[in-house]
């Protein structure tokens, strides 16, 4: 009798409660999606840019499913590598084949240097071991980079966005529902004043948190690290920002704690999917588009531009200002949200 | 002249959540440095009533004067020490902390707030408490800390929400002679209550039900009018509940 009552006030709980029903059900149904997406995606397909190869090559490489940029000279071929237009640059060596990797993301390698193993037994059937024809350079990292090198900066950023996130989101929702909130606002305070200064209060734990985690990765797990410190302190730093800003936005529209968790299969996920964890190429286009909307993609992407590209300010330099903008329309947003509980 | 009279005026106050009116057509005056009472039951509406008076809430139609001006007006909360119904208190914080952190709000700093830290929490006999963590706190303990932030920076108006639940007799006792000693250095106070022997301790009472005002005068007055011995008879006669 006790239990039926539990089980039937749980079911009555439910049912009030359509946003975790629809959770339950929805959510993984999207996120399930989304991994299938990811992972059934068709092979990634290079881009290729050759430098004086002979057309059998081209043909049988073009046959394989590489995109061919064909450059004049070296020069050329090099500044588009870099741009990251092109993943690898091949030119002939005597014999053999001269193969200069981008390098930054290994599995891109891979499928390089797989297609190029094909080709080259295609074309010599007969000769075994064709791969060792290859001169194989790279320009960022080397094939001793692993796979943690290149998600090192993406789950820097992730795990810093998510935590601050929640903590921020869950501690501004429970200034309303123990009623500081309405204490707060019935003193002369200004709305905007309270966002700011929750803003400042959580955005000295950010700076320590930045630094322990930047350090950390850097330090102690000794991920690839090409560029400089103090841009990888400044983006997580500023991802934090964003991250605490969207958090207290977003607890206005929650009711509880339960319902703040709620939004991370909804808010953080899918960013961490379009983060750059996988190879956006192989997701469909409109999927990639949603990345313009998501704060996490232009940390993570900035942060793998410093560490594994050793780039500087002028590379990251949009992205700064584009996570400064986030924060800002989150707090603003945040400051008319608050018209709720207080019209002036 | 005639709104500087009175420090709350309220006329034609209506309160309307999504389709249901929660209150009506409420007009009522709150004379200086007078008690003023809300007595009515639980639901009643007398909790939306003061978060209208004192400008947290917007009205739906009518209009509320505070000192002569209209709410909501940001410049106008410091006039007013509001007690919310929950205690809304950082519980993870000292009573102490608490307190400096809402004077802080209200710009008070150096040796004065230090004082009225002092002041307020012998108000409501937590002297010896002030260091202690507020999750700490007995519900009673809470209630009076809370009663201690509204009286902290010494404001002209004071609204509270039923004040005195949880808090035994003798205590009650003695903040309701702090109360009435703030009344005599000019501070005016409403307050909401459903008790009865509470409400006759107010200098003026405005009867509530159903999001109404039944009526509104000196507890006596008001009890002789009806014809009635006590508060409460009165109370169900207003509300033609007789029967
Ligand atoms: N935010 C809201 N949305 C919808 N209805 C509300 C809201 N706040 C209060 N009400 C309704 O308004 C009515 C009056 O509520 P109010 O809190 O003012 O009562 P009260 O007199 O203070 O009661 P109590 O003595 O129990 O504190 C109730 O019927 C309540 O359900
Ligand atoms: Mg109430």
């Amino acid at each position: 009798m006790k239990i039926w009552a539990i089980m039937l006030r749980i079911l009555r709980q439910f049912r009030r409660d359509k946003r975790t029903l629809a959770l339950i059900f929805i959510a993984p149904l999207v996120v399930l999606t989304l991994m299938h997406l990811v992972f059934n995606g068709k092979d990634y397909e290079p881009n290729l840019g050759i430098v004086q190869i002979p057309a059998p090559l081209v043909t049988s490489l073009e046959k394989q499913g590489a995109t061919i940029f064909t450059y004049e000279d070296k020069e050329r071929a090099d500044q588009a590598l870099d741009e990251r237009k092109i993943d690898a640059i091949i030119t002939q060596s005597g014999n053999g084949l001269d193969v200069k990797l981008e390098g930054s993301e290994p599995t891109v390698n891979k499928s390089v240097l797989m297609l190029l193993q094909k080709v080259s037994r295609e074309l010599q059937p007969d000769v075994n071991g064709a791969a060792d024809k290859m001169n194989v350079s790279y320009l960022h990292g080397s094939e001793d980079m692993t796979s943690i090198d290149q998600f090192g900066p993406i789950l820097i950023g992730f795990f810093v966005f998510f935590f601050v996130f929640l903590i921020a989101g869950v501690s501004f929702l429970r200034e309303r529902t123990t009623g500081t909130l309405e204490r707060l606002l019935s003193t002369p305070i200004k709305r905007w004043e309270l966002v700011v200064g929750y803003v400042g209060g959580f955005g000295i734990f950010t700076v320590f948190q930045a630094l322990l985690i930047s350090w950390f990765c850097i330090q102690v797990l000794g991920i690839l690290m090409a560029g400089s410190f103090a841009f990888v302190l400044l983006l997580t730093l500023l991802l934090s920002m964003t991250a605490l800003t969207l958090g207290t936005l977003l607890s206005a529209f929650a009711n509880n704690e339960l319902q703040m968790i709620q939004f991370i299969p909804l808010i953080i996920v899918p960013q961490l999917f379009l983060s750059g964890l996988f190879p956006l190429e192989t997701l469909p286009e409109w999927l990639q588009q949603l990345k313009i909307v998501m704060p996490l993609t232009y940390g993570t992407e900035a942060l793998s531009e410093v560490m594994i590209r050793g780039k500087g300010w002028d590379t990251i330099a949009g992205n700064i200002f584009v996570l400064i903008g986030f924060s800002l329309v989150f707090m603003l947003l945040n400051v008319l949200a608050l018209r709720k509980h207080r019209k002036i | 002249m005639s709104h500087n009279e009175s420090v709350i005026q309220a006329t034609h106050v209506g309160k309307r959540f999504g389709k249901k009116m929660v209150l009506n057509d409420i007009s009522l005056e709150v004379r200086p440095a007078e008690t003023f009472g809300l007595l009515g039951p639980s639901g009643s509406g007398k909790t939306t009533l003061v978060k209208l008076l004192t400008g947290i809430d917007t009205v739906s139609s009518g209009e509320v004067r505070i000192f002569g001006t209209v709410m909501p007006k940001l410049s106008m909360l410091r006039q007013i020490g509001y007690m919310a119904q929950s205690d809304a208190l950082y519980t993870e914080l000292s009573a102490l902390e608490n307190l400096e952190f809402f004077a802080a709000l209200y710009g008070m700093k150096g040796p004065r707030r230090k004082i009225r830290i002092r002041e307020v929490m012998e108000i409501v006999a937590l002297g010896d408490d002030l260091h202690k963590r507020v999750d700490q706190y007995s519900g009673g303990m809470k209630r009076r800390l809370s009663l201690a932030i509204a009286l902290l920076h010494e404001p002209p108006l004071l609204v509270l929400d039923e004040p005195t639940v949880g808090i035994d007799p003798l205590l009650r006792q003695s903040i309701w002679s702090e109360l009435k000693a703030l009344n005599a250095k000019g501070t005016t106070i409403l307050m909401t209550t459903h008790v009865m022997d509470e409400a006759e301790k107010c200098d003026r009472l405005g009867m509530i039900r159903n999001g109404a005002l039944l009526a509104a005068d000196t507890p006596s007055a008001l009890i002789s009018q009806a014809g009635k011995q006590t508060i409460e008879e009165a109370f169900i006669y207003y509300g033609g509940g007789e029967s």
